[in-house]
């Protein structure tokens, strides 16, 4: 009997602890604002989050290991959920450290929350077309760091799910393709 | 005593002090974290008093770096409005306009208006914590 070779190869992990749990999502929270982190920190724990919050875009970059020096902390061990991230800091701004995530094939997929105590539409546009995944005005409510938990948490369990129907899928077709060939 | 804290938490409200989001601090303090407000408040006047300094010190160079002035002042702008000190944020904002029309005697009596309201803000709520 013929070796099936199926047109692409499909690495379906078994081990689902790859996957965040759904009731910990974990959140790097970016702000130079003393007094903002405490709250933001705050908001998410009260949230259900694991929090990990840093004071500027550079130190950002080093935690999730994109400055180019070599870390510790393999990115592969590393599962941020969220990046939540002020926009006027000193340095380097949340928009260019917005960009600096987009550009990179780790983490591009992060979803991105820019947060400013200033509503300026065109601000607000720049970052939503550099694909961040919301705007929101400070101070930042409890309401809305709920929502985007949820909305978040929604998107992880249709990944997962996602996963795993893809992985039954493969392994009906799998059987279906030999059953053919018995046949014939 | 509960009373009396009431009270005077009403007063703060009332005379504008503070405004609803030092009502959304207190939301998030629960058994665990009974302090969380008065921790917020110990961090708020410490960045401030540093703030305050920094302008105070730009503004008697003399030179009037009206750019730097409005950044210190978007920073204290922001941790007020985050702790809900009303009066404080307002007079930042009028701060900021003084800063963008480059009028220096604006700056310069907003500030020593801004730094009565923050004194007072802090006596106020040392009060308040002290009685809670």
């Amino acid at each position: 009997m013929a070796e099936v070779m199926l047109p692409e190869k499909l690495e379906i992990s078994n081990d689902t602890s790859s996957l965040a749990s759904p009731e910990l999502l974990h959140v790097l929270a970016v702000d130079d604002s003393i007094v903002d982190r405490k709250f933001i920190e705050r908001l998410l724990r009260v949230s259900s989050c694991k929090v990990t919050v840093v004071d500027s875009a550079t130190r950002a970059l080093q935690y999730l290991g994109l400055d180019g020096e070599n870390n510790t902390v393999g990115f592969e061990d590393l599962k941020i959920n969220l990046i939540m991230t002020d926009y006027s800091m000193p340095g380097m701004t949340g928009y260019e450290l917005l960009k600096k995530i987009k550009e990179s094939s780790a983490f591009r997929e992060i979803p991105v929350v820019i947060m400013s105590s200033e509503n300026i539409l065109p601000r607000i546009d720049r970052c939503l077309e550099e694909g961040a995944e919301d705007f929101l005005l400070k101070p930042v409510k409890l309401a809305d760091v709920k929502r985007l938990r949820d909305s978040l948490m929604k998107a992880e369990e249709k990944a997962f799910n996602n996963i795993i129907m893809h992985k039954r899928e493969l392994e009906v077709n799998d059987v279906y393709s030999q059953l053919k060939r018995a046949k014939i | 005593m509960q009373r009396q804290v009431a009270l005077i938490k009403q007063s703060l409200f009332d005379q504008g002090y503070l405004d609803e989001q030092f009502m959304e601090l207190e939301e998030l303090q629960d058994d665990a974290n009974p302090n969380f407000v008065e921790e917020v408040a110990a961090l708020y006047f410490k960045d401030s008093a540093r703030l305050i300094n920094n302008i105070d010190q730009a503004l008697e160079r003399g030179s009037f770096d009206f750019n730097r002035l409005d950044s210190y002042m978007h920073q204290f702008k922001g941790s007020s409005t985050s702790i809900g000190a009303s009066k404080v944020k307002t007079e930042c904002t009028m701060f900021r306009e003084y800063c963008r029309a480059g009028n220096a005697e604006g700056c310069l009596r907003t500030f020593q208006q801004l730094k009565k309201e923050h004194a007072t803000l802090r006596k106020k709520l040392e009060h308040y914590f002290q009685a809670s």
